[in-house]
């Protein structure tokens, strides 16, 4: 193969390197933009009793300063998910009632900065302030209620306002009960995972126009901007068709911005004034009004007879969604749906509730509930190696599901007829990892001196490629008069990559240089519809959508060329930039583009794919760590990670090297240095990187990767997805490492050094 | 967001201890990377970057420091560094980086008196007098002990030249953190300074763990024990970055590195 | 205020507000490959060298720079381009917001410390923060390219 497999350029990445503008902000083209400043709830529950702008608004240089009783009453989601979306209606624009500290109060747009946030000091606000709730253990049946009424739900995902329920999930294969009674060895542990901050580095911003057409122009840092139009449409009250998304570079997203933060907010403004006008989110209201991964709190049993294997997984978890309820439906449900498959077993069972708090709203991260659910699953795992003397890899072997093997919780099972897992490599992902991080020499320690301790650590993953039944996306190719062509779609990059993946699956197809292919993804106006960035879907899903167009494209300049050549499409044989006839004859794609767009051809062609899977193959990962402890401090650094990971064919090395390494990174954070810390007046105080540690590079310089490849029959030239599944292995194979290097057992993430050093004390009495 | 209404570059010391003795709402100018974090409205900002205080010279035994050198250079001067060994390097390594510390100044530091400086621990061991632009001087603990000081500008900051060795370490939660705990120690003249900060409250010399150690040759044990010393007299509490009784636990090993890397090691 | 500064060896007189830092004053100037990332002064991804030495622009303030010159990294392409070879082989580039003030550090580097060790490379640029790669990628460019030059 010429491209699938190889170390493709990044498409943009030179342009990136020399700094060019190529972001939202960098592209702001209208003058006199007005900038956007958001008033903010200082209490974590309270009903506005009174708001007086006119103080406000009376200002120089004020255009509008908006209450909720200036904006359109609807209630909607943010949460970036297909239609009809399973995330409560819980939200409005602004609303009197406010439910943590950061809601928004009031909308300022003004001629600059200084003078909106001038004109902040100036709105009077009188609060009745309300008992919060704060605590995630009580939120459930607590007196307080962070949404009084009923919120509309376009399904059943078992809302209870009333109870502080923002969703429910129950599944049980079996009866777990009843197994686990009869099990030699039953591990359980109470685990605690971190509302992990996004912390990409570009902050949520949107700017928006009315164009020439008298539509809205919003430009955004968005991962979904199909999903963005349509969101602003019901908020709005204007047709769909009226509103234009344009994608520029992301600085980052990781999930962040899967949730349409930002951009109701210039919506709104330049749809009542008729101005320009954008909001940049400074770094603190990132942190602090945006959304986060869930915090959850996950109750874990795992049974098994004496020899080893599994007879029951149980996990129960209660998931901190705050204020409001995007994506926490769907996050709760992920946490056991890729976890429990992994493993063969008699009954497992995974249930439990999202519940509202009066905290900043979770939404989706990297991982997307995958990663709480395999910190506990792993961490019981881990656990129960150590009850059974059993070697933690040999647990996992003897017990992991096969390729060929069924399982009911695996993603396109339906009742009674359980998915079937078509590949995977994770046993021998497991078998080079060990050999990577020399783990048969060096499992459980090694003790350095006095103070260092070496432990060791593994966990295993899985994720989804793309959602089941609901992720469709379609991706067009184009024949350009010059000869080359255009691949559109929506796959949304936001750095990961997807364009130049997407472009190596064309050129491979159509069989030209990389080079005669251009990509656009940026305008909604243009594109085909793709849900975006999400669910690890870009390489799977659109990838699958690209080959189909490729397929379709080729199969149309073989009959073309045949018309031209005067011959049938059997005797055709298509050879990228070269069309040949069995007799001879030949023309140039240059020429068949040439005449098709001009009088002599008049039929450009253009040619589509659409993708959508019933299944949603799973990538794997292994993940192997060295942690040494201080164990004077407790501090723990990672001197070596190995992640090997079977994300079916690799398509482009180096791009999926960079996914696994910054995946293990930012769960390294998760791991060990993002800590998610509120006052007892429900503010959040870890909101700027000087609170919020997200790791340095003097943290660790040892991830090394290695790839393992399964062929996914399925997906593009046999790949799966690999964007989310990185993040998962960090943490359980990093508190397991450092169990065996200390005995301390942290099932609360982020295993901090006072955690560590005050755990070995109390064990040392 | 901080404002400055006007900014005033000085051309002497005086010409800016004027303007800011004479304009309410007036401040010093360092680095501003704290300032910059505050909402204050400053009507004068006064800028000393015109007024040469940003060398680092040693004349008579001594290392003078402008009020505006930066903490790249208190990092990597070889008059310190030969002076003062690793003290300021190590105490300098974890902030944040190499572009902050070529902002940051070490008269904002010390003008700051931050309780969880790296800085102000590591000098908390040494002899270090502060020049003021009225002419007064005064010695840094003086300085840190003050409730408020005069409304005076730092110009340059005077460390003698006695040390024999320096040791400077902490205890962070992650690199480029603010640290958990930090802690100093100095051999001058024979005998030990030993200083714990970020407790999270400021650094503070400990003289009963000091006078132990002067009066005990310097082994591991001895080293532990000046660490209990500390760890039992000094109030610590907790903040965002860890709790009073990690710290309290912590502070036996992290001085008594401190102790043994002052002593022997290097 | 006027400020005049030379920025990538051109003189320019820009306004700014007796309080304005750089990083504002730069972009409103045009030099919009200077990225602000945080409030604080935590993540070097407005790096820009001031007299060649590399400075966060957010807390450096306009008018101290009066009379200084100014370098950002659109007055260092060729570098850059230089520098982005070897950022490709990694496919270290990711989402790139850091990529303007992270080049700037790293040309800095190379001007400032002779052969640096791993350690060395990794202490220089510490304040360059970065959430996509995990940094070994760009490590790794970074390493290649400086032997590169040798
Ligand atoms: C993100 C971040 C992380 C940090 N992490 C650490 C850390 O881990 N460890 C550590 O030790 N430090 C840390 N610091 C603090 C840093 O080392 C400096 O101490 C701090 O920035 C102050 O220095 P400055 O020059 O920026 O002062 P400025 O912000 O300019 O000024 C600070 C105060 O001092 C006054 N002032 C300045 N100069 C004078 C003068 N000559 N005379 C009188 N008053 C004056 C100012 O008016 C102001 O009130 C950090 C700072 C930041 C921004």
């Amino acid at each position: 193969m010429k491209y699938i497999g190889k170390k493709i350029h990044k498409s943009d990445g030179n342009a990136l390197v020399k700094g060019l503008p190529v972001y939202t902000d960098d592209l702001g083209i209208n003058n006199n933009t007005l900038i956007i400043k958001i008033l903010r709830n200082p209490h974590p529950n309270a009903v506005i009793k009174s708001i007086d702008v006119s103080e406000a608004l009376a200002m120089d240089g004020v255009e509008c300063a908006l209450t909720y009783k200036d904006v359109p009453d609807v209630y909607f989601t943010l949460a970036g998910q297909s239609y009809p979306e399973p995330s409560a209606y819980d939200r409005r624009v602004l609303d009197r009632h406010v439910r943590y500290v950061g809601d928004e109060v009031a909308i300022v747009a003004a001629v600059d900065e200084k003078t909106a946030l001038k004109a902040l000091k100036k709105i009077h606000v009188e609060y009745d302030v309300l008992e919060p709730v704060l605590d995630l253990d009580t939120a459930l049946d607590n007196k307080a209620l962070v949404h009084p009424v009923q919120p509309h739900t376009n399904f059943d995902i078992g809302c209870d306002a009333s109870r502080n329920i923002a969703s429910t999930t129950y599944t049980e294969q079996g009866n777990v009960d009843e197994v686990l009674k009869s099990c030699d060895a039953v591990s359980g542990l109470r685990c605690r995972t971190q509302a992990q901050a996004h912390a990409m580095m570009e902050t949520y911003r949107a700017s928006v126009a009315i164009d020439y057409n008298g539509r809205l122009v919003v430009t955004s840092s968005t991962q979904i901007p199909f999903h963005v139009r349509r969101h602003l449409s019901r908020i709005l009250g204007i047709p769909k068709s009226m509103i234009k998304i344009i994608k520029p570079r992301l600085g980052g997203g990781f999930g962040g911005k899967q949730t349409a933060t930002a951009e109701l907010f210039p919506a709104l403004v330049t749809h009542i004034t008729k101005k320009p006008s954008k909001i940049i989110y400074t770094r603190h209201e990132t942190f602090s009004c945006s959304t986060s991964r869930h915090a959850m709190m996950l109750d874990v049993r795992l049974g098994a007879d004496r020899n080893g294997r599994i007879k029951a997984i149980d996990i129960h978890s209660f998931s901190d969604t705050g204020a409001y309820g995007e994506h926490a439906p769907t996050v709760f449900y992920v946490v056991g749906h890729k976890t429990l498959p992994l493993y063969h077993s008699e009954a497992c069972r995974y249930y439990g509730h999202a519940l509202y708090t009066n905290k900043m709203p979770a939404g989706a991260l990297r991982g997307y509930g995958a990663t709480q659910g395999t910190f506990a699953q792993e961490s019981a795992m881990n656990q129960l190696s150590d009850m059974l003397g059993i070697d933690p890899c040999e647990l996992r072997l003897m017990n992991l599901l096969d390729e060929g093997d069924v399982h009911h919780e695996l993603d396109g099972s339906i009742p009674g007829n359980p998915a079937v897992l078509k590949s995977s490599a994770l046993k021998k992902c497991i078998e080079t990892g060990k050999k990577m991080i020399g783990w048969d020499e060096k499992y459980p320690r090694v003790v350095i001196d006095d103070r260092y301790v070496k432990g060791y650590g593994m966990a295993v993953t899985m994720q989804g490629s793309g959602i089941a039944k609901i992720d469709t996306a379609t991706a067009f190719i184009k024949l350009n008069d010059g000869g080359f062509f255009t691949l559109i779609h929506s796959a949304s990059d936001m750095g990961q990559g997807s364009d130049t993946v997407l472009l190596q699956m064309a050129a491979e197809v159509l069989e030209v240089d990389i080079k005669n292919i251009i990509v656009t993804s940026d305008d909604i106006d243009t594109v085909p519809y793709d849900p975006g960035a999400y669910a690890s879907s870009g390489t799977y899903v659109t990838g699958n959508a690209v080959i189909a167009a490729a397929e379709d494209m080729k199969r149309q300049i073989t009959e073309t060329a045949a018309r031209m050549l005067h011959t049938d499409a059997e005797s055709i044989e298509y050879g990228g930039d070269v069309i040949r006839s069995k007799d001879g004859s030949s023309i140039s794609l240059r020429e068949i583009g040439e005449k098709l767009c001009g009088f002599t051809g008049k039929d450009q062609l253009i040619a589509k794919g659409t993708y959508g899977g019933d299944t949603s193959p799973p990538p794997f990962v292994a993940g192997f760590a060295e942690v040494t402890v201080d164990t004077e401090t407790g501090r723990c650094a990672v001197t070596d990670f190995c992640a090997v990971a079977d994300c079916g064919t690799v398509i482009n090395e180096n791009l999926a090297r960079v996914q696994l390494e910054g995946g293990i990174a930012q769960g390294i954070g998760m791991a060990l240095y993002e800590d998610v810390i509120y006052s007892s007046t429900g503010r959040m105080a870890t909101d700027t990187f000087m609170t919020y540690k997200i790791p340095c590079r003097k943290d660790f310089n040892c991830i090394r990767t290695a790839f393992e490849s399964s062929y996914e029959p399925t997906g593009p030239f046999g790949a799966k997805s690999l964007g989310e599944v990185v993040i998962n292995t960090p943490a359980p194979a990093i508190a397991h490492a450092v169990y065996n290097a200390v005995g301390v057992r942290v099932t609360e993430l982020p295993i901090t050094p006072e955690k560590v050093l005050m755990g070995m004390l109390k064990k040392d009495g | 967001m901080m404002n400055i209404e006007r900014f005033y570059r000085a051309v002497s010391a005086e010409d800016a201890l004027n303007v800011y003795q004479n304009t309410e709402g007036a401040a010093v100018l360092g680095g501003c990377c704290y300032l910059r974090m505050g909402a204050k409205n400053i009507t004068a900002g006064i800028d000393l970057s015109a007024l040469g205080l940003d060398r680092i010279t040693v004349s008579g035994g001594s290392t003078e420091l402008g009020a505006m050198v930066s903490l790249r250079d208190l990092e990597t001067d070889e008059n310190i560094l030969k002076n003062f060994g690793g003290l300021f390097r190590d105490a300098c390594a974890d902030i944040v980086g190499v572009q902050l510390r070529n902002c940051a100044t070490i008269g904002g530091t010390v003008a700051g008196r931050y309780p969880f400086s790296d800085i102000l621990t590591a000098m908390s061991v040494l002899d270090v007098t502060i020049l003021f632009a009225s002419g007064a001087s005064m010695s840094l603990a003086d300085y840190m002990d003050s409730k408020k000081p005069a409304k005076d500008i730092i110009t340059k900051i005077i460390i003698k030249n006695n040390v024999k060795k320096a040791v400077f370490n902490s205890v962070r939660n992650s690199h480029g953190d603010y640290a958990v705990l930090n802690c100093a120690c100095a051999v001058k003249d024979g005998k030990y300074s030993l200083a714990v900060g970020a407790r999270p409250q400021k650094a503070v010399r400990v003289t009963k763990a000091e006078e132990f150690l002067n009066n005990c040759a310097i082994t591991a044990e001895t080293a532990e024990e000046a660490g209990k010393i500390c760890s039992g007299a000094l109030d610590f509490q907790d903040n965002i970055r860890g709790k009073a009784e990690y710290r309290k636990a912590v502070c036996v090993p992290l001085v008594k590195r401190a102790v043994m890397g002052a002593a022997y090691a290097g | 205020m006027l400020v005049n500064i030379t920025v990538n060896g051109q003189k320019r007189e820009l306004t700014a507000d007796p309080g304005e830092f750089l990083s504002e004053t730069l972009r409103k100037a045009g030099y919009l490959s200077v990225k602000q990332g945080c409030d604080t002064g935590s993540c070097g991804l407005c790096t820009v060298w001031v007299d060649e030495k590399p400075v966060l622009s957010c807390a450096y303030l306009t008018a101290r720079a009066d009379g200084r010159s100014i370098t950002t990294i659109e007055g260092v392409q060729k570098e850059a381009e230089a520098f982005a070879a070897f950022m490709a082989d990694e496919g270290a580039e990711q989402c790139g917001y850091c990529l303007s003030g992270f080049v700037m550090t790293v040309l800095a580097m190379e001007k400032e410390l002779k052969d640096p060790t791993d350690e060395e490379i990794q202490h220089y640029m510490a304040g360059c923060l970065c959430r996509c790669t995990g940094y070994m990628s760009q490590t790794r460019a970074v390493k290649k390219y400086l032997e590169s030059k040798k």
